[in-house]
């Protein structure tokens, strides 16, 4: 207790304000471009570049890049949003049904290929999702699967990281004891899972459906190969589109031309799923990331 | 550790169910995981017609004029990626750490934290408008470095920092929660003693703290040099914002992709594909094998 209170007293005021000051920076680093985003979507490209850029622009300007995005190629940006939340919440879905049981049979069980699988699972784990892309392609266009939106949902589903989340969970969280109770109570091998594992584990199949949902829904190279027509693409390959479509970027641009603010409307839309789950799991994310770290 | 599990239940049918639960699991690690990279070796080693022709595809790949500049650039945007990540991500972890108020040290952790869920084309359209001098809210400090225009600020000398700038902003803020995490779990009586012996905190961050983040730094190294290896999304955008400033060849992928759909050579695409697994794989090797950080059993 009184060394708690005799810490803040002999520490000097020089280096807390170094420390205010650093941090305070890197704030402005990580918010600003949040920050400039939400309001360059109220302005009109006149307003953007000559008006202050961190003023609000008006309603009526925010509307009117509303209506332009949306009539830019009959609401294709709705049709992308829509395929963005198709393909990663189906994926998302597998991914719960596949990778939840599988790392609890791979902690809670010993049977043969185990240490394989985990194996496998590390090592995929490590390896970034791009390294495969061109590899699947080649795979899905041999079985003639290009264009169809299965070569990217199946692909998305196959998540080793959330298998490692859930093993290294009931490896440590779980005590087996408890499932062995549960059998002695009549349980089946089923109801073990579904009653008592499953119900702790709440936690963590929240986390692994975050970092997928995200994972999915950030993913560019993927849907950028597999499916290259525009009604097919999720918002993330549209707006590569969009962008090409920018005056200011792409001087070639023709009459269909999309205007700055529009632009960040549409990336501004773009990430609100994304904000939004996150916003309301952010507690529990910063708790499960953390409980992860206690591991070492 | 006897479980009386082991009598009730019978060993078929646990076997079975387990079969069950790993099932889906063990077809889609086949389908997307070992397939495609067999698939990928398959056509490195032969020719369009399915011929073995040895190293030939690699050889070509090499040879192309693109490959080499394309591994200097990934090489550059690693050394600046992995210096910003490792330097500053434990630095502001340390420094949020030595915070007093716990409520700031929440707020800061979750905003620094909220670009990470932008990660994809998203982060890299905002980047485009920060770099932009006309509409950025930095314009003024990129005016006072002497750039006037969009094509100055992205000159290729200044890519690898800039995508360096990027993959900071949207993947510093998750590593320094872990990083925090980590610094928690040191006991305070170590702290404790180096205070009582002395120790500034210069001295204890230094000796104590980050010798105790080792794990989790080779943990975040490794993972970011494998994301990295992958450049793709940043300048395959930034080139199409830039009218080719950026080459659409910047990265080993963008080539990989280059080769097998501008330049219909899937065989030298799937080299470039091998040679970024290998790279992979013995990174992801050597760590599984030497770090001891996957001993959860």
């Amino acid at each position: 207790m009184t060394r708690r209170r005799a810490r803040p007293v002999r520490r000097p005021a020089g280096p807390r304000l170094l420390i205010a000051v650093v941090l305070a920076l890197f704030l402005l680093f990580f918010v600003l471009p949040l920050l400039w985003l939400v309001l360059a979507a109220t302005k009109s490209d006149e307003q953007l570049v000559h008006g202050n850029p961190l003023s609000f622009g008006s309603w009526h300007a925010l509307r009117a890049n509303w209506a332009a995005l949306t009539g830019f190629q009959d609401d294709v940006l709705l049709l992308w949003l829509r395929n963005s939340a198709l393909y990663s919440g189906l994926a998302l879905a597998i991914t719960l049904c596949v990778a939840v049981p599988a790392g609890y049979a791979m902690a809670m069980t010993e049977f043969r290929g185990r240490r394989v699988l985990l194996i496998a699972t590390l090592i995929v784990m490590l390896m970034p999702t791009a390294t495969l892309v061109v590899p699947l392609f080649l795979e899905v266009n041999a079985v003639h699967l290009i264009g169809s939106m299965w070569s990217v949902i199946l692909p998305y589903s196959f998540y080793p990281f959330g298998v490692y989340l859930t093993f290294i969970y009931f490896s440590t969280a779980v005590p087996k004891d408890l499932l062995a109770a549960a059998r002695i109570d009549g349980c089946s091998e089923f109801g073990v899972f579904r009653h008592v594992a499953l119900p702790l584990a709440t936690p963590v199949v929240a986390l692994v459906g975050f970092f997928s949902f995200v994972a999915n829904w950030t993913n560019y190279f993927l849907p950028y190969v597999m499916l290259p027509e525009s009604d097919q693409m999720p918002v993330q390959v549209g707006l590569g589109t969009l962008l090409d479509s920018v005056p200011s970027f792409n001087p070639t641009v023709g009459a269909l031309a999309v205007e700055r603010p529009q632009l960040a409307l549409a990336t501004l839309v773009a990430i609100i799923p994304v904000l939004v789950v996150f916003l309301f799991s952010q507690r529990f994310l910063i708790a499960g990331m953390l409980a992860g770290s206690t591991k070492s | 550790m006897g479980f009386a599990g082991d009598r009730v239940g019978s060993a078929p049918r646990r076997s079975r169910t387990t079969c069950l639960f790993v099932a889906g699991y063990v077809v889609l690690l086949a389908a997307f995981g070992v397939v495609p990279t067999g698939y990928a070796i398959y056509f490195a080693f032969t020719t369009a017609d399915g011929a073995f022709t040895g190293f030939d595809n690699f050889a070509t790949t090499a040879q192309d004029f693109r490959f080499l500049p394309a591994v200097e650039h990934i090489a550059l945007y690693l050394v600046f990626w992995l210096a910003l990540l490792v330097i500053l991500v434990v630095a502001l972890a340390l420094l949020l750490h030595r915070l007093a108020s716990h409520g700031t040290r929440r707020a800061l952790r979750f905003l620094f934290y909220v670009p990470g869920a932008l990660a994809g084309a998203a982060s890299v359209m905002i980047w485009l408008f920060m770099l932009d001098p006309t509409v950025s809210p930095v314009a003024f400090l990129l005016r006072r470095l002497g750039y006037a225009t969009f094509g100055e600020v992205i000159a290729p000398g200044h890519l690898p920092l800039l995508f360096a700038l990027i993959a900071f902003w949207t993947g510093a803020g998750g590593w320094i929660v872990v990083m925090y995490g980590a610094l928690n779990n040191i006991p305070t009586e170590v702290l404790e003693a180096a205070r009582i012996d002395g120790a500034g905190a210069w001295h204890t961050a230094w000796h104590i703290q980050v010798p105790m983040l080792r794990k989790w730094i080779v943990y975040m190294v490794i993972l970011a040099f494998a994301g990295g290896t992958q450049l793709f999304v940043e300048p395959q955008l930034l080139s199409q914002a830039s009218v080719g400033v950026a080459g659409r060849d910047y990265s080993p992928n963008q080539l990989s992709y280059d080769f097998a759909f501008q330049m219909n050579n899937v065989n030298g695409a799937a080299a470039i594909s091998v040679e970024l697994l290998v790279v992979g794989l013995v990174v992801a090797t050597v760590f599984v094998a030497r770090s001891g950080f996957f001993d959860a059993e």
